[in-house]
Parts: C-alpha cells; sequence; structure tokens
C-alpha cells in the first residue's frame, strides 16, 4: 500500500548540517572549486591555464590494451592489492627509475587513484588529535583529508626565493610532540618545485629524529626537467618510514582513470590494504590492465610527452617574465607560479580580473594554502598556440591596470 | 644529424610556421643558432620546401587523387629510375613510389576531376614503353595524411579548471 504523504512530517528534520560529521561540516569548500564554478559561468572565449592534467589523451595503445581486455570478458574483482602483474611492473619500474625496492607481493598496493592511496595511509596512522606537517603552497586535498581523518593539519611556509623548497629549518619550527606524519609533495603541484637528493639529507634527518612517518605524493616523479626525480623513499634510512604514492594520472596522461599506487612497509601496506578492501575492494580491473600496459609498453611515449612539457614550460616562463611577471623556474610538474605582488591585487582579485577583462582563466595561489597568496597557478598543459594567446592576453591585461 | 637539428625538425613538422625566436625559447637555446641549423638545412635540402596540409574535402573545388599501381619492365643499366623519371615529371603527378611487392611504382595523381585523372593514366602513363600495367585506386576520403587527422578531434574535453 502506497504511504499516504500527509503523514510525513517535514519538520522533524531541523536541518541536514546536524546530522553530518562535525570533522566534515568544517571543511570549507575548495577554493578551486569556487573558481570552477565562476569559470564555467563566464564561458566565452576563454583561454584556461587551469587545468592539473594532460593536455594529451591517454597513449592510443594503452586504450587499446583495456579495450582488447574487455572484449575477452575481463571484468571480475581483482586481488584486494591489485592485480600481481601489475603490481610486480610498478615494483621493476620503481628500481629502475628511482632506485627504491619494493616486494610486489606485499609492499605495494594498488588503488583508485593517488588520491585513495594518501587517504588511506592518513585514515591507517592518525589518531584523532595527532599533527600533520605539510609543506605550503600544496596540493589542495591534503590538509582536508588530514581534517577528515581526525589529524590536525599544520601548514608549513615555503617560499619562492628557496624555489619552494621545503628547509630544515622550516620543518623543525613546527615540530610538537604531536607531530607524527609529515606529507610531501615534490615535485610540487602548484609551484614546480623540486628537491634533491642533497636538499632530502637534512629533511631525512629531522624526520628520524622525530620518528614522523612521511606520506610522499611522488605523482609528478616524471615531470623533471634537467634534474632526475629523487624520491625521498630512496634516501638512505627513509624507505620504511615512508609511504611513496604514486599513479598513472600525469606522466602518463590516464586521469580519467583513476590508476594510482602506493608503496611502503608491509605491515603499513597491509593497514591500508584492509581499509581498501571495506571501502572499494580493488582498483578497477580494466584501469589496472591500462596502467599495466603503459608501464610495460609506455616509457617511449612518456617521454615524449615529457619533451613537450619541457618546451612549453620554456615558453611560459620567458613569456611571463617578458610581460613583466617574476616567475621562478619551475623544475618538475606541468605549472608556472608567477608572482602578481607587485600588481597590488590579491590573488583572488588578480584572478578574477584576469577572467572578467581578459578571459584568461588561472587559479589564484592562495587557494593552495599558506605561501599561496601573490601568485597565480598556471598551467602549461596547453598547445602552443594557446599558450602565445594567454600570454598576450595576460601581457595586454597588465599593461591597462 | 645532431640533436639540434632533429628536435628543430620536430618542431617545424607540427607547424612550419613557429620562428626560430620561438623554437629557440621551446628549446632553451639562443635564436641565431636555431636560425644557423634551418638555413643549412635549407641549403642541404633537408628541408625541401614549406607545405601547408589541406583538407580538400572541406573546399568547393574538392581534388580528386588516386593511387596508381604501376607495373613496368626495367630498363637495362638504370633500373627503374629512367621510367620513374618520366613519370615524376608530369605536374599532375605528386608523389611516385619504387614498392616492393606485386607492383612496382605507386604514382599519386592529383586533378580536378575523376575524368581527368582516368584521361591521365590512358593517354598519358600507359602509353609509356616499358609500362606493363596500371591499377588507378580512387582516394574516397582521407581521415589522416602527413600523421594529421581530419577529422575535427581538437576539442579540449578537460574542465577549465580542476585541481
Amino acid at each position: 500500500m502506497i504511504k499516504d504523504e500527509t503523514t510525513i512530517q517535514p519538520n522533524k528534520v531541523k536541518s541536514m548540517q546536524d546530522y553530518l560529521a562535525p570533522a566534515v561540516r568544517e571543511i570549507k569548500p575548495s577554493g578551486i572549486r569556487k573558481f570552477f564554478d565562476l569559470v564555467s559561468n563566464s564561458k566565452d572565449d576563454i583561454i584556461s591555464l587551469g587545468v592539473g592534467e594532460p593536455d594529451f589523451s591517454t597513449p592510443w595503445h594503452v586504450r587499446e590494451a583495456a579495450v582488447y581486455s574487455l572484449e575477452r570478458g575481463r571484468t571480475k574483482y581483482t586481488p584486494n592489492s591489485g592485480i600481481p602483474e601489475l603490481r610486480e611492473a610498478i615494483a621493476d619500474y620503481l628500481h629502475t627509475s628511482f632506485k627504491v625496492k619494493y616486494e610486489p607481493s606485499n609492499e605495494v598496493l594498488v588503488t583508485v587513484g593517488g588520491s585513495e592511496a594518501i587517504d588511506l595511509a592518513l585514515r591507517a596512522l592518525v589518531t584523532p588529535g595527532d599533527e600533520i606537517l605539510i609543506p605550503e603552497p600544496c596540493y589542495i586535498s591534503y590538509s582536508p583529508i588530514t581534517s577528515i581523518s581526525g589529524g590536525v593539519p599544520v601548514g608549513i611556509e615555503t617560499f619562492a626565493k628557496d624555489q619552494f623548497k621545503l628547509t630544515e629549518k622550516a620543518l623543525r619550527d613546527v615540530i610538537t610532540p604531536r607531530s607524527k606524519i609529515l606529507i610531501l609533495c615534490y615535485p610540487s603541484n602548484p609551484t614546480g618545485g623540486i628537491m634533491t637528493y642533497e636538499d632530502w639529507l637534512p629533511i631525512a634527518k629531522v624526520v628520524e629524529e622525530n620518528d614522523l612517518i612521511v606520506i610522499s605524493d611522488e605523482i609528478y616523479a616524471e615531470l623533471t626537467y634537467g634534474q632526475k626525480h629523487v624520491s625521498f623513499a630512496a634516501v638512505p634510512g627513509m624507505k620504511d618510514r615512508t609511504i611513496l604514492v604514486s599513479g598513472f594520472s600525469k606522466a602518463f596522461a590516464m586521469t580519467g582513470w583513476r590508476m594510482g599506487y602506493a608503496c611502503g612497509h608491509s605491515e603499513l601496506i597491509s593497514a591500508m590494504t584492509k581499509i581498501h578492501q571495506y571501502t572499494v575492494m580493488c582498483a578497477p580491473v580494466m584501469g589496472q590492465v591500462a596502467a599495466h600496459e603503459a608501464l610495460t609498453n609506455g616509457l617511449e611515449e612518456k617521454d615524449r610527452m615529457i619533451e613537450s612539457y619541457n618546451q612549453r614550460r620554456r615558453l611560459i616562463v620567458k613569456g611571463f617574465r617578458e610581460i613583466g611577471l617574476e616567475c621562478h623556474e619551475p623544475q618538475g610538474a606541468f605549472y608556472a607560479f608567477p608572482s602578481i605582488v607587485a600588481t597590488g591585487l590579491t590573488s583572488d582579485e588578480f584572478a578574477q580580473k584576469l577572467l572578467f577583462e581578459a578571459k584568461v582563466a588561472a587559479v589564484p595561489g592562495d587557494v593552495f594554502g599558506l605561501g599561496g597568496e601573490g601568485f597565480l597557478r598556471c598551467s602549461y598543459a596547453y598547445s602552443v598556440s594557446q599558450l602565445n594567446e594567454a600570454l598576450e592576453r595576460i601581457g595586454k591585461f597588465l599593461r591597462k591596470l | 644529424m645532431d640533436t639540434l637539428k632533429l628536435k628543430i625538425l620536430e618542431l617545424m613538422k607540427e607547424d612550419a610556421r613557429r620562428s626560430a625566436d620561438l623554437i629557440a625559447t621551446m628549446l632553451g637555446t639562443a635564436e641565431d643558432e636555431v636560425a644557423r641549423a634551418i638555413s643549412e638545412m635549407e641549403a642541404d635540402k633537408v628541408i625541401v620546401k614549406y607545405a601547408t596540409v589541406v583538407n580538400w574535402s572541406k573546399v568547393d573545388d574538392e581534388k580528386v587523387t588516386a593511387l596508381i599501381e604501376v607495373q613496368i619492365t626495367p630498363e637495362r643499366g638504370r633500373g627503374f629510375d629512367a621510367i620513374a623519371e618520366r613519370i615524376y615529371l608530369y605536374p599532375e603527378v605528386k608523389s611516385v613510389y619504387l614498392m616492393s611487392g606485386a607492383y612496382d611504382l605507386l604514382v599519386e595523381i592529383e586533378g580536378n576531376s575523376l575524368k581527368q585523372v582516368a584521361s591521365f593514366v590512358s593517354n598519358k602513363l600507359s602509353p609509356i614503353d616499358r609500362v606493363l600495367s596500371t591499377k588507378t585506386n580512387f582516394i574516397l576520403k582521407k581521415y589522416k595524411q602527413d600523421g594529421i587527422i581530419f577529422e575535427d578531434q581538437a576539442d579540449d574535453h578537460r574542465m577549465l579548471v580542476s585541481p
């Protein structure tokens, strides 16, 4: 029998907000989301420098491998930690490329994007009240997912004069007895900063002295220009303290596939796998097949894409400097992070004016946390002609300010 | 060939209109070095010509292209070269390749109409001494040429702003 609608009492629920978990309720919507809405509402003739993903399509042989695997009916659950051949390929790859050796059977976990890996690591490690140290400006998710896991995010400001590197002093300054985890993201989104082996050594010392665990998000590891990426896990003594997080989104142009992984101490990986198995069970099988193809047959294509980013990086940095914006030279990822302090506007004001008056979308630096104010994140994962057009528009805009 | 020249060629293959200044910026080298390399490659006929890839199907006066398989008897002492030369000197002929397999030359003809191409084949190509047979294949639609896909695939499906 259909229930009479009049018997439902609408006033029983005061506000849905009252039901939400405080940790979730208190999270502010991401600044990127706000800016996305602004941009989407003024769509006409906008040149965007606002995306955090490659402009290449996933290489055809990778897509084709997934299609072929689907055709053969490979559509079932996989082992929780991922198909064995992919875990082996990941371990081989990390060993060859970054000199870190993991045991595929119990030190590698395939996840739904790097983001899931970071979430799993935090949920596996955080006791409410633990302090999680986060060098900023950084990827927008670290602080909110820390809060959701019950941790207390503690930002560490980094500066353009240091090329946005994390320094020993800055790290020491924020450490308290409650500090437990350090989240690293080098090469950095949004600054393009990287850390060298020499930069890591003093950081590793502090990590050891203070018994910290490190979540090292190395999703941009492949995208460095000039110097090769040094994994924090490759620094002597750090492997067992580090969860190396990475994925296929950036270097292999596979953002939408949501394929990532975490590698680390077997007990930590096992704890993360427990949460993973109860929440997502396993990463999608077609994505895993594609990721395996990318790692085994896609390295050349990856190198071609990186060469192309490098060319565009030079173009945009020179372009910014020529139109009068100070811009440190990013050594990794695909973002330039020019300073707009000289204009006297805040990042948000500048980005909004730029959007409405010059029709160029770029992300205001303040959304990336401490140290981001006064900067603008500009992705250069765009065609040369789009970059030139954007630079021209920004130049014209600056002259009118 | 040195790597700089190869990189310059790759960038110019993508877009021949790129200036030496732009290429120098992209490769992180000096403009005069790029300009010199380009001049050298022009002089050495490495760069033969700057051309435009046209999708004629979007233009009203659509061209007709045919690929003709030609069987020939090679000439003593000069092999296939003499006949290939006789054929490629015709302005209608866009390209000529010596092939392995069931026929000898592949000849690409471009004309304004089917009739014009057919007439070229029957009046000019077939009567050449030592041409044994021809098989004419008309191109019905071009999907990809010189690495460029003709269908509009340029749309950027990414969101305008993302993390």
